[in-house]
């Protein structure tokens, strides 16, 4: 009766979240991590509808120029200041798979390491043309691409003297609200990655090494943008045969 | 024992499969308001001057309309007024407005996701959406009412999934599968939103005493 159909959402569930990977909750040297991280194990749970579910954005929620930091928020002709660039890539699944149709939202600080933000104090001016954030919809390959300018790095009240490196803020959704995600870009060749204290909470080079982004000489428009290349990977199914027998007796 | 062997064969075939690992969480910063709610945050006409998940419901929306009340605070009770809170819920009869959603199909006027910051001056958040209907777990048991919270902002190192049960809901909550799994009456207290005469009231602990039951989905 009913059981095939809960063994159907039983085959779809999210491979588990390798915790190891991701940043602990608690990481002494980012101070905003003290009293933010939760001190149990989160609770393990059997993925359910709500979970292999989410919203869906459609296209027509987004304008044509929501992607294009350098005038998205620019009065009409101008461009914000910075070096200009692109970032592209893929967005897939653990498995692979591209995922299609699904929202990315970014944000970052201007040229200067200046976010527009009432709590953003730091010297560096703010950009009359720059708002700093931007959205898209990847299209049927997993493909997305914004324009923006380069984010400088900025200090930071963490102690010491810390700087982040240049970063761009990404907001991921996915097919199902499990896969929900927000992480940060990094660029190839920035000297303040290894001495970020944030990006520090990754433990694993390997998975640092994801979040860097690569300059894509191929793709970048001669006289016009330079080109860095950004794949992201969220969390794929489950779906190997022999598992599913197994849960199915 | 045999839930044991399952799990650690099906890892190692999960394993062997994959192509790429999970891109790496990093904290949303304390500037995530720009990113999710750049309206809310101060930038004028962004998108159309509508944060997206702003609104739940509208006129045609089906079911019992409900006012969600919160805060999320620290282990040493500061309210966070840089975060953001989401949630995804069911429709008033327990479908998800979704093409997976395999069990008939959700109400069109209801998205079922919302997004609010936690507000800058006092750290509260409020939904205005409806009450969702009862949805079956991954045994076919059916579950209490409840919403999904995604709960993301500086010092968190990866989004926090919960979940919020109603407090008017006594007989469901007794019965839930999730909150039988939790067993300890303290923790379950946790996901359970008081009922006053303004709807429900919903404070979430990242830290402490009285810390909100996460889960891993």
């Amino acid at each position: 009766m009913g059981v095939t159909k809960y063994n159907l959402h039983c085959q779809s569930r999210y491979i588990r979240r390798d915790r190891d990977w991701h940043p602990p909750p608690l990481a002494p040297r980012y101070l905003s991590t003290t009293y933010r991280s939760p001190r149990h194990r989160p609770v393990t749970l059997d993925s359910t509808v709500a979970d292999i579910t989410g919203p869906v954005f459609g296209h027509d929620k987004i304008g044509p120029n929501d992607h294009d930091l350098l005038i998205n928020y620019a009065k009409p002709g101008k461009s914000a200041v910075g070096e200009r660039i692109m970032v592209h890539g893929r967005l897939r699944d653990e498995n692979g798979r591209a995922i299609s149709g699904v929202l990315i939202e970014f944000w970052q600080a201007n040229a200067g390491g200046r976010y527009r933000h009432i709590a953003d104090t730091y010297k560096a001016p703010l950009d009359e043309n720059f708002g700093g954030c931007g959205r898209t919809i990847t299209d049927e390959d997993g493909a997305y691409m914004l324009r923006t300018v380069k984010p400088g790095p900025y200090p930071w009240p963490n102690g010491g003297n810390d700087w982040r490196p240049s970063h761009i803020h990404f907001s991921l959704f996915g097919e199902g609200f499990a896969q929900r995600l927000i992480t940060q870009m990094y660029f190839e060749g920035d000297p303040l990655i290894e001495l970020c204290p944030i990006v520090a909470t990754i433990r694993d080079k390997k998975a640092i090494d994801q979040l860097i982004s690569r300059y894509d000489p191929q793709s970048t428009v001669p006289m016009d943008i330079r080109a860095y290349r950004f794949d992201i990977t969220l969390r794929g199914r489950c779906s190997t045969p022999f598992e599913n027998r197994l849960e199915g007796n | 024992m045999l839930d044991t062997v399952r799990k650690s064969i099906g890892r190692q075939l999960t394993l062997t499969a994959l192509k790429s690992k999970e891109s790496p969480s990093q904290t949303a910063g304390p500037y995530v308001h720009i990113g999710c709610v750049p309206t809310f945050a101060g930038l004028e006409g962004m998108f159309g001057g509508v944060d997206l998940g702003s609104r739940m419901i509208n006129k045609n929306t089906r079911g019992e309309r409900i006012t969600i009340t919160g805060q999320v605070v620290d282990g040493i009770g500061v309210p966070l007024k840089d975060g953001i809170v989401e949630i995804w819920q069911a429709d008033h009869a327990g479908l998800f407005n979704c093409s997976r959603e395999s069990r008939g199909r959700a109400d069109p006027y209801f998205m079922g996701w919302g997004r609010q910051p936690t507000d800058r001056n006092n750290g509260s958040f409020t939904f205005e959406t409806i009450r969702p209907g009862q949805v079956p777990y991954s045994d076919g048991r059916l579950q209490a009412p409840h919403i999904q919270f995604w709960i993301a902002a500086r010092g968190i190192n990866l989004g926090l999934h919960t979940r919020m049960y109603f407090g008017d809901e006594e007989r469901a909550n007794q019965d839930d599968p999730v909150l039988s799994l939790i067993g300890d009456e303290h923790r379950i207290q946790t996901l359970i939103a008081a009922k006053t005469p303004r709807g429900f009231q919903f404070k979430i602990h990242l830290q402490g005493d009285q810390e909100t039951v996460f889960f891993d989905i």
